[in-house]
């Protein structure tokens, strides 16, 4: 157990300077990428001076160094900084569309692994079969598809022709409230307000756009479930325990399976943060408010505080995500930790 | 009654039936009070004043707050309503007179007019809100600079309901710059109870209230989803609106908005692609109302060399191909700009030019020309424009290939565009597109064909065109020398080619159990005149 406390100590550590290495990468990015945000921002009709008020009024006009120290100093107090586009701070903004982003994403994700890991095992198990082939077919429609061309013929199929999908209008159809927020997660959030009516009504809108995301992400954790259990069913490993005469139950779920996770699981790592950011297309079609539609609409505006508040967001949840697969490795693989480190 | 079995899960069933929908809003059930409006833009805040506020927001001004005075309504070109820019009308203000001189405009308020919060309007408020306009600098400040109000001491509260602006010149502008959404009038009493030393004119507090006399107020805003209305039953400034409560939803994708009107759940698609304009078009009301003073241009810019040469830049506006390009890029919807009258006999702006597609005398020019073997250049758009950018540019690459001019597209992401045209002024040949607000043409002139000035993105520049629009500006229309001096800047502007006019573009707006839409020229949706029908 110390092994463990001290693996994830030492993951931690190994994550200040990734971090400390992101602030300072968004933050010259933000000011490399042309558009000048003064100009942006002094609106329809403009005057030179008009322009450098502007400019003045966002703090533009100072050297980078100080711009940075500035930057800095804001997050050190735990500042993310405020956007100019939405007057908001960034860290609210955050706040408000970082759960949705999730919320789609884990459901998402959640419905692709119920669909695509037992279908590679199924495939691993019996190659060349039936299952083998849909599988690959799956696959194949899965990443060729463009998720906002699976989003559009999804809504006009059930929404537009068979009229059975709500209104394409977001999180919430207009009639309801938002449920009391906790965790700004709908679905919980309407659970522990024991709303029910809410519940579905949110159910009802996450449905579509999460088949969208869950067909695109089926791809790579289907192909890499069914590549990582013939590996395993091939192991030697795996032969022992048949020559031994377990019965085929225990050796496929109890030694094939475990070990063929461990790839997964890293494979689930890299499409969820993949998808956190790439779902921007989505987020558009179902007129999600989430955090990719939030931050491409920051960089087109050159909304500085924005753009590098997402990818410091970004950034941390990509080590948190680390963190976990890491820990989750420990559980299924004991020898993380102690060797393994 | 008796108490049976039955009778009780009839009744816990109705009563759980009706529970859960104590969270939803109510009034949706009689839905002629309620009234669905999606558009593709986001609303980034509640106060016009603040810096980054987008155009989308301006609604907002528009709707939830009173101008002293607005313009009056007139049928529009192509179906339905329009604001009406020659007719101005009370909305505060109740009466106002103008000095002799020009230099005085004195305003006496509504005595009834009331803010939201029941409190009176009086002319403090108006002062503290025109000095704010003046004072926060960036966009409303340099519109109102464009009517002559530059400075806290042209506003005087003379008593509770007289409010006087003293002018440093009479101006046609300043009474129309009165009724453009920036002068809008804010209940000062409670914005300064939450102004500080640093921020002394609230811009914190307002950019998520609206503290304002208008028709309607902002119930709710989940910035990024939605807005929603609800009607101050209080207001002043002109007929109580219909529709009592009006959400404005935001959704980016053009189809879903374009699945949401032809279903009928939505009663207003605002500013829907001409495509869609032109396939909706039957299915659904559809208004396309051509932009009053705005135009989309390809512009020749001055500091390259090929484009000094007037014979060049003649060819180039006969090669144009535009009947293609109004109909590939606008699909039809909008107002022709070529193929005009060479003589000008009226002031009416935009207008057709005079040049049409002829190849012939696009060779024939270019022959003349010191360029006669052709050319290289690049033709810019912006990729944020790029729905009617990129047809016309194709076009225009193709055809003036035509007459030996090699073209290639350069493609300038969003946020670099503005830097490029406008500011640097450093892209040769490319797509623009300008429309100016108060609707005169010494105002498009004003800024589109003056040295150093924003979207003079050719940089043109003549002194007699300097002179003109200077005298010009600020002139009244029905000035004896006001109409030859703008003729003359015409037949100026069609002979020297620094803009080649392609089309006047349309604002489109999709109706499906609405009625009463109305175009205005800062082009937001104005809810107020918006009405419900049976579809």
């Amino acid at each position: 157990m110390s092994g463990r406390g001290a693996a994830i100590f030492n993951r931690i550590a190994q994550a200040i300077p990734v971090v400390i290495g992101v602030v300072v990468i968004s933050f010259v990015l933000t000011r490399a990428l042309p558009g000048d945000p003064a100009v942006q921002f002094a609106g329809a009709a403009a005057t030179p001076e008009s322009i450098e008020q502007v400019r003045q009024s966002l703090g533009l006009d100072k050297p980078l160094p100080q711009q940075f120290m500035i930057y800095v100093g804001q997050l050190l107090r735990g500042d993310l900084g405020q956007s100019v586009s939405t007057g908001r701070s960034v860290a609210e903004d955050l706040a408000a569309r970082l759960p949705a982003s999730l919320e789609l994403t884990l459901t998402a994700l959640i419905m692709s692994c119920l669909i695509a890991i037992p279908l590679g095992v199924l495939a691993a198990t019996r190659p060349g079969s039936w299952v083998d082939q849909l599988c690959r077919i799956l696959v194949t429609a899965g990443v060729s598809l463009p998720t906002f061309f699976t989003g559009i013929v999804l809504i006009y199929v059930f929404y537009y022709l068979l009229g059975i999908a709500p209104s394409p209008l977001g999180r919430l159809d207009f009639i309801y409230l938002d449920p009391p927020r906790v965790t700004g997660f709908f679905l919980i959030d309407a659970a522990i307000a024991g709303d029910w009516e809410t519940w579905f009504g949110a159910l009802k809108q996450l449905v579509l756009p999460a088949i969208t995301l869950a067909l695109f992400t089926l791809a790579p954790i289907a192909r890499m479930t069914r590549a990582a259990m013939l590996s395993a069913l091939s192991a030697d490993y795996v032969r022992t325990a048949r020559a031994a005469g377990l019965g085929p139950q225990k050796v496929l779920y109890g030694y094939a399976f475990r070990n063929a996770l461990l790839p997964v699981i890293t494979t689930l790592g890299m499409v969820f943060s993949f998808v956190l950011g790439a779902n921007v297309l989505v987020e558009k079609v179902f007129a999600w408010p989430g955090i990719g539609s939030y931050a491409v609409e920051a960089l087109v505006v050159s909304d500085y505080a924005a753009v590098q508040g997402f990818v410091l967001a970004m950034a941390l949840l990509f080590v948190l995500l680390n963190l976990i697969i890491d820990l989750t490795y420990s559980v299924i693989d004991p020898r993380f930790g102690t060797s393994a480190k | 009654m008796s108490f049976n079995r039955r009778n009780f899960l009839k009744a816990s069933a109705a009563l759980a039936g009706t529970l859960p929908f104590a969270r939803v809003i109510e009034a949706y059930a009689a839905s002629g009070d309620t009234l669905v409006a999606v558009s593709g833009q986001t609303i980034n805040s509640l106060d016009l004043h603040r810096t980054g506020t987008n155009r989308a927001s301006y609604q907002v001004a528009v709707n939830c707050y009173d101008r002293l005075v607005t313009f009056g309504t007139k049928e529009a070109p192509g179906g339905g309503l329009s604001y009406d820019y020659s007719t101005i009308e009370p909305e505060l203000a109740e009466s106002w007179t103008i000095s002799e001189d020009g230099l005085a405009m004195t305003f006496k308020l509504k005595p009834d007019a009331v803010f939201a919060d029941g409190s009176k309007v009086t002319a403090e408020d108006v002062k503290w809100s025109f000095d704010r306009a003046v004072s926060v600098g960036g966009f409303p400040s340099v519109q109102m600079k464009a009517g002559g109000f530059t400075k806290p001491e042209q506003f005087e509260a003379v008593d509770e309901e007289t409010f006087v602006i003293k002018l440093d010149r009479p101006s046609k502008l300043s009474l129309p710059d009165l009724a453009v959404p920036v002068p809008f009038i804010i209940n000062a009493k409670v914005a300064k109870e939450h102004a500080t030393a640093e921020d002394p004119w609230a811009m914190e507090y307002l950019h998520k209230n609206t503290v304002g006399s208008g028709a309607y107020t902002v119930a709710r805003w989940d910035a990024g989803q939605q807005l929603v209305y609800e009607r101050n039953d209080k207001w002043t400034g002109g007929p109580l609106p219909q529709v009592k409560r009006i959400i404005v939803r935001e959704v980016p994708s053009s189809a879903t908005r374009r699945a949401l009107i032809e279903r009928g759940d939505v009663q207003v698609s605002f500013g829907i692609p001409d495509k869609d304009a032109a396939e909706l078009d039957g299915k659904v009301t559809v208004r396309s109302t051509p932009i009053e003073n705005c135009i989309h241009a390809l512009c020749l810019n001055a500091n390259f060399e090929p484009f000094q040469d007037p014979d060049v830049r003649k060819a180039v506006a006969y090669a144009v191909p535009y009947e293609a390009i109004f109909q590939n890029a606008a699909y039809g919807r909008g107002a022709e700009l070529w193929g005009g009258e060479a003589e000008i006999t009226d002031i009416a702006w935009p207008r057709k030019s005079p040049y049409m597609t002829d190849l012939d005398k696009a060779r024939e020019h270019m022959a003349k020309s010191k360029f006669a073997d052709g050319f290289e250049t690049t033709l810019s758009i912006s990729t944020d424009l790029s729905s009617w950018m990129e047809p016309a540019a194709l076009l225009i690459q193709e055809a003036v290939g035509k007459i030996g001019i090699k073209v290639e597209i350069e493609k300038i992401p969003g946020a670099n565009w503005r830097t490029a045209a406008l500011v640097e002024k450093r892209l040769p040949f490319h797509l623009e597109n300008f429309g100016g607000w108060l609707n005169t043409p010494d105002y498009y002139f004003f800024w589109a064909y003056l040295e150093g000035h924003l979207f003079n993105s050719s940089n043109y520049s003549n002194p007699e065109v300097q002179t003109l629009v200077n005298e010009a500006l600020h002139m009244p229309m029905d000035a004896p020398d006001y109409a030859p001096k703008i003729k003359r800047l015409f037949e100026i502007a069609f002979e020297d080619l620094p803009r080649i006019p392609l089309y006047q573009p349309a604002l489109n707006v999709a109706l499906n159990g609405a009625d009463g839409y109305e175009f205005w020229f800062h082009r937001q949706l104005d809810v107020r005149p918006l009405k419900t029908v049976a579809s």
